[in-house]
């Protein structure tokens, strides 16, 4: 064969990429599910949320979460009239087992259930030296526990404390918005077992999801927007002292 | 071949740099795992290993198939929204065996405390009572079924559907 030299710088490259390509596979058959259909997000309707902690239970049952930690929990918070900016906020054993009964006073209260925000440009993937953690096609921020080191620089980052160094496994650990569960079509664990559907997974990307209306309808707000996390947990009449 | 002359130290440094890349490139293959970068900074094949990982709770579907009886009752009452497995517990197991895996029995008296005892931290428009003053020690399901818990269903519903 007779190759010039042009040939060759030409072929070189195009041998890289091939070769690339032998390397990364093929990519594995997933017939229901097409990542780039989705773009997950959760919707928390306040008013709803009676701090029952079922979904706090179900997380920790689905996913195996350790006793003591938290993929998802229920803070309640009690504002008194006086005092907007210092509101008190319980959250015993992450609500789980519910919360103790509340006397009528001047103050009003309201349950807040928290989790991954699954942020679109989040701090937390930013941060991780490896790239053990990263935001999916499909926009849930997942970590891969085989490549974690356990270094915690991305607990530091998250905002809004949803990360953890898993105890026994020592790697990161969080919310995967049941991944398992909605890549196969079924909701997660917290909106299947959230009693008043104050709870709800949705899914950006489907025009047919009620969210889209629901968006243009309600005061709806994420928290920290000031971070600019891109946060995709919308809650539906936020009170202004939550933080 | 005035050019090649006094260049033997260049082509012995050229191969150096040869070999050093060779080597960089066969480690590089070995180390990075084979769908790092197919999507981003990260290994593809992580997204399909957190995929599998296995069920707990069934999904409400997974009931009706068997149990179309309770849930055209629950479908008439109050409970309509609330999912088996809220109270049920998680029922992957049974649902993929139905023989062999059969749920527990649950107790009334800590399930229906959980939503429905009186706190003022609960929204005004949710049914709740004092516990002590309601049932008096008495048992939820004496008056109350569970899947269709108003009282004037109770009756009707003692006997089948609603």
């Amino acid at each position: 064969m007779n190759l010039s030299r042009r040939h060759i710088l030409v072929l070189l490259p195009a041998a890289a990429v091939a070769w690339k390509s032998v390397l990364a596979g093929t990519p594995e058959d997933s017939p229901n599910y097409s990542m780039s259909d989705h773009w997950w997000g959760m919707l928390i309707d306040i008013p709803k949320c009676i701090g029952c902690g079922n979904c706090v239970r179900a997380c920790q049952q689905e996913n195996d979460v350790p006793d003591g930690y938290f993929r998802t929990w229920v803070e309640r918070y009690h504002v008194t009239d006086t005092n907007m900016t210092n509101p008190e906020v319980i959250s015993p054993d992450g609500g789980k087992e519910g919360f103790p009964a509340a006397k009528e006073d001047a103050g009003k209260y309201f349950f807040v259930p928290k989790l991954c925000n699954h942020c679109a440009d989040s701090p937390c993937t930013q941060v991780c030296p490896v790239g053990a953690t990263f935001v999916s096609p499909d926009g849930v921020v997942l970590v891969d526990q085989k490549y974690c080191l356990g270094c915690a620089y991305c607990v530091q980052a998250c905002p809004y404390g949803c990360r953890y160094i898993h105890p026994q496994k020592e790697v990161a650990d969080k919310c995967t918005l049941c991944y398992h569960r909605i890549t196969k079509g079924l909701t997660t664990a917290c909106v299947e077992n959230c009693p008043t559907g104050a709870r709800q997974l949705v899914d950006l990307k489907n025009p047919a999801d009620p969210i889209h209306a629901f968006l243009k309808t309600h005061s709806v707000q994420v928290l920290k927007p000031q971070m600019a996390t891109g946060a995709k947990v919308y809650y539906n009449d936020l009170d202004g002292s939550v933080h | 071949m005035n050019f090649f002359r006094d260049t033997g130290h260049l082509f012995r440094f050229a191969g150096l740099f040869v070999i050093a890349f060779l080597v960089f490139w066969a480690i590089r293959g070995y180390v990075v795992p084979p769908t790092f970068g197919r999507y981003g900074h990260y290994r593809a094949a992580a997204i399909n290993e957190i995929a599998a990982r296995p069920l707990h709770y069934a999904g409400h579907a997974a009931c009706e198939s068997c149990h179309s009886d309770v849930l055209d009752m629950k479908k008439a009452g109050k409970h309509a929204g609330v999912n088996c497995e809220a109270c049920h517990g998680p029922l992957a197991q049974h649902a993929a065996d139905p023989l062999n895996v059969t749920p527990v029995k649950l107790d009334t008296a800590t399930l229906c405390v959980r939503c429905h005892s009186a706190s003022a931290a609960r929204p005004k428009t949710f049914p709740q009572v004092n516990i002590e003053e309601h049932a008096n020690g008495v048992t939820c399901e004496t008056c109350h079924q569970p899947h269709s818990p108003a009282i004037e269903n109770s009756a009707s519903s003692a006997g089948g559907a609603k």
